[in-house]
């Protein structure tokens, strides 16, 4: 059996990138940009095998119904058909999911929500799939659905899963709850829900081993090691008979992390004996991965009458969907961050993550942050209008410095650069070109093409959100990570389980054994299960923690070949360095390049990289439950057409706190999209549902900000090394998405003067 | 409902043999001749992924009937430079930072090359108007416009 093997062939580097371009603080390109820009970059959907199947799902059509019966029988009587699954065909654990195990593999007594997998299919062609998938016959009692989280929380729908409607509640209670005022502000944010739109579709190739012994999966998946945990036990298998092999991945943005073709592909397999690729459509993709919680926030800053925070009071509702995936760390993200970048020692917060019969929520980019932010942004300009301060004074007033706490007792011990990010953005240019531009191509005005616009009743805002997000895994969880690197006649090969989504690993992998080594060619290996766990590809972790493993994968081969050299010509290995490609003697005149010095000898290092221990929180919200921090600033310009509700985002300012820029083009490429997804949920971005149903899953309806929808972006990266970062860098991918949502709306605020409260912005809200 | 007819795609003459009436060009490209590099993201005409060029017309081959192009020039992202040598274009993409997890970018390459030959100095609006049935998620669109006006300066400094 051949498979045409996988994204993960990114080549070396040298050839592409010779002498010291390439090392950590270049804009290198990346490793596998030919490949992606000639098509012929393998992403997961475009891996075939000989004799393969297709496999598919059938989903429910209901929210909330009692199956009482599934009858397969005519899927079988279609020509092509090879297999036909229920949960009957689940020789494992019946359930998955990656916090409590509540999902199951097929439905088989009741479904929870629209798109809920119940039986499998494989046969010759999508066609005949489909024609099977619609044999099947099911008979539901269809029930009311649970659509409203309040109901959840008061106890007043019975519950929906064995494991109840509520995923989780904490209260956060600190200091001194008797503070009142004297200025007091509150209000209620809403956020809809938002897809990640990966433009990659689900896809998986998976392989059966000689026997059914065992199964190779071929998956675009955002945690290798978490997949493959999940599917052994759902198929009855041990951990070591099943293999994940990461296919090329089309973006993720958090949708990838849970368990969605995974099982399927793999019994389908597995029943067949065959090859059996799945590969979900837009629509099935929008029911089959989880999304950005809807969350409703209520928030009362209570502060001076300088607009000096002095408590802050909270309740968080987030709508966890059917199943729990990860709403409990969801919920803790947002509550946890609360008060955004500014200091506050007294706060009362309330937060609950439920289950209804919507989607299922769970990972996406800024994971229950954005929520957070959406609200603290919206207080801190009421604040400023309440005391008189504009919202750059109110905010600088307030800002977070290392040694302050948050309202969980938690020292930030990071690099905090609030304030200066604040300034740097502030010191950014505003737009040159008034409303129209000086050309008066009505494409820049709100409405574009469409040419609906009167420029002169264009109005024009600007608006600021500033942010805080918590990087890495939270709550006691070691989510560590494992590089292996092998030096031989001066290249170095690098072999890792970090999933390569897009956001450029591969890259700095290179820059970072260029660095450390001094070697010029760099190979990545294959990325899979074959080696220990690199953790998830998510919050904004792997360069800290995957690229501290190689880092100290990479430091390890060095000592080991100073050891070398040191022995050959009598030295200390301590007097020895590396200078570039050269091995160089400190106190002497050795010198000689790595490549000379590793000829004929292979050094092989392993390196586990963990983070300091995190805490649990407690009953009352305290505990030290997150590992480090980054921050970030946005100011935003936008023009409004308040007449039909139509905003066109202008520019987007923003300073980062990047630690250090290790490939500083990556690092802008991340804070460009990152934006581009925040504006996204500002003004276009929801999928909807009415009584369960969902509205809109289709890139027909669902928007997503094209080229003409995007700002200008301007930018400061703001590089302060962060100390307890490897090579100083802190995580970057999801800052840009926690507040430049909050600027945007902010900024329409600003325009029309009305108090919107509710992302995205519809034009009924600017026009009502 | 089997089929038979002959594409040209990228020069040479393909014969598609037992198709389903009704698949589309982009699924016969990927499924039936192995060209993977065109992508489907909605199959519904709405994120360009699948650009193709026939007669030298970007289309969406999602969009497009395979038995309906027959006869026609069909040129795919496999036909715009021998692997490993790649375009202007491609290498733009590469070195601007315009390729995150690449799977816009094939359909962006081939909406690039159609937009350069039509006009070879867009201001950054043309651009933006031009490109704006290709959908990229991870970018946000601005290191695209760099590879896009990179392009446009080399080649106008080359004549
Ligand atoms: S797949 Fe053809 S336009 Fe999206
Ligand atoms: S680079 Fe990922 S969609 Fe464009």
């Amino acid at each position: 059996m051949t498979v045409t093997q996988t994204g993960t062939d990114t080549g070396t580097f040298a050839g592409t990138h010779s002498g010291l371009a390439g090392r950590l603080g270049d804009s290198v390109a990346r490793p596998d940009g030919v490949p992606k820009a000639q098509g012929s970059f393998q992403f997961a959907g475009d891996l075939t095998a000989d004799g393969f199947l297709w496999g598919a799902t059938l989903r429910s059509p209901h929210p909330y119904a009692r199956i009482v019966r599934i009858d397969v029988s005519g899927a079988w009587r279609i020509n092509g058909v090879e297999a036909v699954l229920t949960a009957a065909d689940v020789p494992g654990k019946a359930t998955y999911g990656l916090i409590s195990h509540d999902q199951p593999v097929f439905a088989s007594d009741y479904v929870r929500f629209q798109g809920e997998a119940m039986a499998a299919v494989a046969a010759d062609h999508p066609d005949t799939c489909r024609r099977a998938l619609a044999a099947i016959v099911v008979e539901y009692e269809v029930l009311a659905p649970l659509t409203d989280p309040e109901r959840a929380i008061d106890g007043s729908f019975p519950p929906i899963h064995p494991d109840g409607n509520v995923v989780r509640h904490q209260r956060i209670v600190r200091g001194d709850q008797s503070i009142h005022g004297p200025v007091v502000v509150e209000g209620t944010y809403e956020l809809g829900r938002q897809d990640q739109a990966f433009l990659g579709l689900e896809a998986a190739l998976a392989l059966p081993a000689p026997g059914g012994d065992g199964v190779e999966l071929h998956v675009a998946t955002q945690w290798l090691h978490e997949d493959r945990k999940q599917i052994a036990a759902c198929l009855g298998m041990p951990d070591e008979k099943v293999r994940i092999v990461l296919g090329g991945v089309g973006g993720a943005f958090g949708a990838r992390e849970d368990i969605s073709l995974q099982v399927h592909a793999c019994l389908l397999a597995l029943r067949t004996g065959r090859p059996v690729k799945i590969q979900y459509d837009r629509e099935e993709s929008f029911h089959g991965h989880v999304h950005r919680h809807p969350c409703t926030i209520w928030m009362r800053h209570h502060a001076g009458t300088d607009g000096t925070i002095r408590r802050i009071e909270a309740r968080f509702v987030m709508d966890g969907g059917a199943y729990a995936s990860t709403s409990s760390a969801v919920l803790i993200n947002a509550v946890t961050h609360t008060q955004g970048p500014y200091r506050c020692d007294h706060a009362t917060v309330d937060g609950w993550a439920v289950r209804t019969n919507n989607l299922p929520s769970g990972a996406m980019r800024g994971f229950g942050v954005v929520q957070a932010a959406f609200a603290h942004e919206g207080q801190m300009d009421k604040l400023a209008a309440a005391v008189g301060l504009d919202p750059v004074e109110v905010r600088l007033r307030n800002a977070m410095r290392t040694g302050d706490h948050l309202i969980t007792g938690q020292e930030i011990v990071n690099v905090a650069p609030v304030a200066r990010l604040i300034q740097e953005t502030a010191a950014l240019a505003l737009p040159t070109e008034p409303v129209g531009g000086h050309d008066h191509d009505p494409m820049r005005l709100p409405g574009g093409a469409g040419r609906t616009a009167d420029e002169r009743h264009i109005v024009r805002g600007i608006g600021w959100g500033v942010g805080i997000k918590n990087l890495m895994y939270s709550e006691a969880f070691d989510d560590y990570s494992t590089a292996r690197v092998r030096v031989a006649d001066g290249v170095a090969t690098v072999k890792f389980a970090t999933v390569e989504v897009g956001q450029g690993f591969v890259t700095i992998v290179g820059q970072i054994a260029r660095t450390v080594l001094g070697v010029e060619e760099v190979v990545i290996d294959s990325i899979d299960t074959e080696i220990g766990s690199a953790g998830s590809t998510s919050a904004s972790r792997q360069t800290w923690m995957s690229g501290g493993a190689v880092e100290g994968a990479c430091r390890l081969v060095r000592e080991r070949l100073f050891e070398h050299v040191a022995e050959l010509h009598d030295l200390e290995a301590v007097q020895l360095e590396i200078d570039g490609t050269d091995v160089v003697d400190t106190l002497g005149s050795l010198r000689m390049s790595v490549a000379a010095a590793t000829a004929g000898i292979v050094i092989d290092e392993t390196f586990e990289h963990h983070h300091p221990a995190t805490e649990e929180l407690d009953e009352l919200g305290q505990g030290n439950c997150h590992t480090a921090f980054a921050f970030v600033a946005h100011r935003a310009v936008v023009d409004v057409d308040p007449e039909l509700g139509l905003v066109k985002v202008v520019q987007i300012a923003t300073a980062q706190d990047v630690g250090r820029a290790l490939n500083p083009l990556s690092v802008v490429g991340q804070i460009e999209g990152g934006i581009a997804q925040g504006v996204g949920l500002a003004v276009m971005e929801e999928l909807l549902q009415v009584d369960g149903i969902v509205k809109n899953a289709t890139f027909t309806d669902y928007l997503v900000p094209t080229f003409l929808d995007m700002p200008d972006v301007v930018i400061s990266l703001v590089e302060e090394p962060d100390p307890h970062a490897p090579m100083g860098a802190k995580g970057v991918g999801e800052p840009p998405t926690v507040s430049s949502t909050p600027a945007v709306v902010a900024a329409i605020r600003d325009a029309i003067g009305k108090d919107l409260h509710r992302v995205p912005v519809r034009p009924s809200d600017i026009c009502s | 409902m089997s089929e038979f007819y002959v594409l040209h795609v990228n020069g040479a003459a393909r014969e598609v043999r037992d198709a389903a009436a009704g698949e589309s060009l982009l699924f016969v490209l990927r499924e039936r001749l192995g060209l993977m590099g065109s992508k489907g993201a909605c199959e519904q005409g709405e994120c360009g992924s699948c650009s193709v060029l026939l007669d030298d017309q970007l289309v969406c081959g999602c969009l497009v009937l395979a038995a309906g192009a027959v006869g026609q020039r069909i040129v795919t992202i496999e036909g715009v430079a021998p692997l490993g040598a790649p375009s202007d274009v491609q290498q733009a993409f590469v070195d601007a930072g315009a390729v995150q997890c690449g799977f816009c970018t094939p359909g962006l390459i081939m909406a690039t090359h159609s937009l350069l030959e039509r006009s070879p100095a867009p201001s950054e609006m043309e651009i933006r108007e031009e490109l704006s049935g290709n959908v990229c998620r991870c970018t946000g669109y601005g290191r695209i416009i760099d590879a896009v006006q990179r392009v446009a300066v080399a080649r106008r400094g080359a004549q």
